[in-house]
């Protein structure tokens, strides 16, 4: 019995980890790059509704959860461009535009939802499909291998951006104009192209992990489907000191908290709803608090804008 | 050539390109309205002409302006501070629930006792709730952005709780109506109507007179002073022997402070109880507004007031052409990043000169 219910737990908790793993991989590359993108959940809340959007207009056809997804992660990264262009290009306070960046994405959604949607509708969107033979493996069956599409791709993704952030020459670029942006300007390494194109990728992973939530997680839409997640992945980058490995383990621990909170309820033991509902913002509490010292890890050029032209 | 003839033309510059970001605002948000299948020109036609039609649209600009103008100072306190405080939301309804503790369940007193208490009690709960992300950032070094939404989130639920279980009105038990909300606050309480029939009330006085106390605090006191210095260079601060924690600390009191007042305000002045809605944004319009008014606290008065005609507007505008007034949410999004977009011409002199070059050649003088 209690070895189901830790079964139960963590492979409730491996899908939840997604999004923020999606998103925060997107974000430790802005990060690594100088930029810190606080838009992402504005980004989210859009890309959510685009991929719900398509795949609802395509009655969930056959590949419409696909296109969904794809069309989520155009749409954000041409919000991350729009981000690029005031922060990067227009060297703007990157804290206050990621404000703005969010509002500016609650209410496109909110609107668009209003004016194409308008009630709760559900959506077929990505199922999880038990892969033969592997799923029926004791424990590890159900936590890795019963699991929607997109968990697979997404766990592959993380040794990919530790490869392209380490091991290849973009990567280093990257990191390079995040850490001493004017000598990898003398090196004739081009600061802002390179941190405009991280922002951008970082833009169309918020889209996709929007598009997740809405298809892959919830199979609908609704006002304020990201409920902070953005925010808490951006949390999750500081806590997982800008690696990929850490930010995937931040991931699955908030996750494996949050669903654990989530199944003591399930399993009868009574607490106050809203103390449910608070716990993960708490927890990003605590965990900020705790990591606040990790800030010396932090790019020493994050969130400072590189003027070529002027040394002032 | 006086320097108050340079000083002058800098002003004009500053202003001019102000405008000019929320005309470029205005004209991408066009595009939104399109996207919603409404003609922009006459959303716009009536969010901004509609609200001056009538007496009623223009008390009910101030009762929206009001609350905003409040967040706005304390928003300019701290980001003057250097700490990018965006829990507003957050505050007012901390400062609602603390103002609406004593309205509710103080024992009766003579209004002139009382309100101040209940402004006070508000401004503690707002300032608890800054304070904390304050301290965090002090003392802790987490960076405030994060710990402020975390904050809001939480408070959301605290207040929403309160008002559905501990707090909620007695008498929706009693029949059974179930609306989560408050008891009525007693009316000797109420913020006077400034004129009979409308929704307008003395808030908006009480939030101009602070805007005034806030800008000689700000620029004429130490305290002020030692607070803009630490926004502008926290290290060189630190080295001139300034405790940049208190200072970091005090600016999300004070922060905090103003934006539980605005929830006093909501209380006392429209609701006269806390409901569910009681905070229409305005934690977030705040910001917009705040930076519209240059963070300075007087620039703040005309901005909110701006920003209040621009609600209203959305209200109606939401009536006649039937686009989601969610839209004034994204349009707001749309000016602060116009507005920090150009920044970067007033504050670094050589992006500056260029943009003056380019504006001379584009205009075909020198």
């Amino acid at each position: 019995m209690l070895g189901e219910i830790i079964i139960g737990i963590i492979s409730a908790a491996v899908p939840l980890s997604i999004t923020f793993v999606l998103v925060g991989l997107g974000e430790m590359f802005n990060q690594r790059a100088g930029v810190y993108n606080l838009g992402a959940e504005g980004i989210m809340m859009v890309g959510a509704f685009i991929g719900f959007y398509v795949e609802y207009t395509m009655q969930s056809g056959p590949g419409s959860s696909t296109l969904g997804m794809l069309a989520a992660i155009g749409v954000g990264a041409f919000m991350g461009g729009i981000m690029a262009l005031v922060c990067v290009t227009f060297k703007a306070e990157q804290g206050i535009a990621g404000i703005a960046l969010y509002m500016l994405g609650w209410g496109v959604a909110g609107m668009l939802f209003r004016v194409y949607i308008g009630g709760t509708t559900t959506i077929v969107g990505l199922q999880a499909v038990n892969v033969p033979l592997l799923a029926d493996i004791p424990v590890l069956g159900p936590i890795f291998f019963s699991q929607n599409a997109m968990v697979y791709v997404t766990l592959f993704l993380v040794p990919l951006a530790w490869y392209m952030l380490n091991k290849t020459v973009w990567g280093l670029k990257a990191k390079a104009v995040g850490t001493a942006p004017m000598a990898a300007d003398t090196m004739g390494v081009k600061v802002d192209r390179t941190r405009i194109q991280c922002v951008v990728l970082a833009g169309a992973m918020a889209g996709l992990a929007g598009a997740y939530l809405s298809i892959c997680q919830t199979h609908m839409y609704a006002d304020n489907i990201t409920a902070g997640r953005g925010f808490i992945a951006v949390a999750l980058v500081y806590f997982g000191k800008w690696k990929p490995s850490g930010v995937l383990f931040g991931a699955l621990l908030f996750s494996l908290a949050h669903s654990f909170q989530r199944s003591i309820q399930v399993y009868g033991i009574d607490f106050p709803y809203e103390v449910a509902v608070v716990f993960p913002y708490l927890l990003v509490i605590v965990v900020l608090a705790f990591s606040g010292r990790s800030n010396i890890m932090a790019p020493a050029a994050l969130g400072k804008p590189y003027y070529r032209e002027l040394r002032d | 050539m006086g320097n108050s003839r340079r000083r002058l033309q800098e002003l004009t510059f500053n202003v001019g390109l102000t405008a000019l970001s929320l005309l470029l605002a205005l004209v991408i948000g066009a595009v939104l309205f399109l996207i919603a299948g409404a003609n922009p020109i006459k959303a716009y036609g009536v969010m901004f002409t509609a609200p001056l039609e009538d007496i009623f649209g223009i008390t009910e600009i101030f009762v929206r302006a009001a609350p905003l103008l409040l967040v706005a100072l304390g928003i300019s306190i701290s980001f003057r501070s250097g700490i990018l405080n965006i829990g507003g939301e957050g505050q007012i309804l901390v400062g609602a629930i603390f103002g609406l503790c004593i309205a509710l369940y103080a024992p009766p007193m003579h209004w002139s006792i009382m309100m101040p208490l209940i402004f006070a009690a508000s401004f503690a709960g707002g300032a608890l709730w800054g304070g904390i992300a304050g301290w965090m950032k002090a003392y802790l070094n987490v960076n405030e952005i994060l710990s402020t939404v975390m904050l809001n989130y939480v408070a959301i639920q605290i207040y929403s709780y309160l008002i559905r279980g501990p707090m909620m009105d007695k008498q929706e038990i009693v029949y059974g109506t179930g609306a989560s909300q408050t008891a009525r606050i007693a009316r000797e309480y109420w913020l006077a109507k400034l004129i009979p029939g409308a929704r307008m009330h003395s808030g908006m006085i009480i939030a101009v007179v602070l805007a005034v106390i806030v800008f000689f605090f700000l620029w004429k006191t130490i305290y002020g002073y030692r607070m803009r210095a630490v926004g502008a260079e926290i290290r060189a601060s630190r080295y001139a022997g300034v405790n940049t924690r208190w200072y970091l600390l005090l600016a999300m009191l004070l922060a905090g402070g103003f934006a539980g007042l605005a929830g006093a305000v909501e209380v006392l002045g429209v609701h006269h109880r806390g409901l569910e809605s009681i905070s229409a944004g305005y934690g977030f319009s705040g910001i917009v507004v705040a930076l519209f008014g240059g963070l300075h606290p007087l620039g703040a008065i005309p901005a909110s007031i701006i920003f209040g005609l621009l609600i209203v507007g959305a209200d109606m505008m939401q009536r006649a052409v039937h686009v989601p007034a969610y839209i004034i949410l994204a349009i707001q999004g749309l000016i602060i990043l116009a507005i920090v977009s150009s920044n970067v011409f007033i504050t670094k002199k050589g992006m500056r000169a260029k943009m003056v070059k380019f504006l001379g050649k584009a205009t075909g003088r020198k």
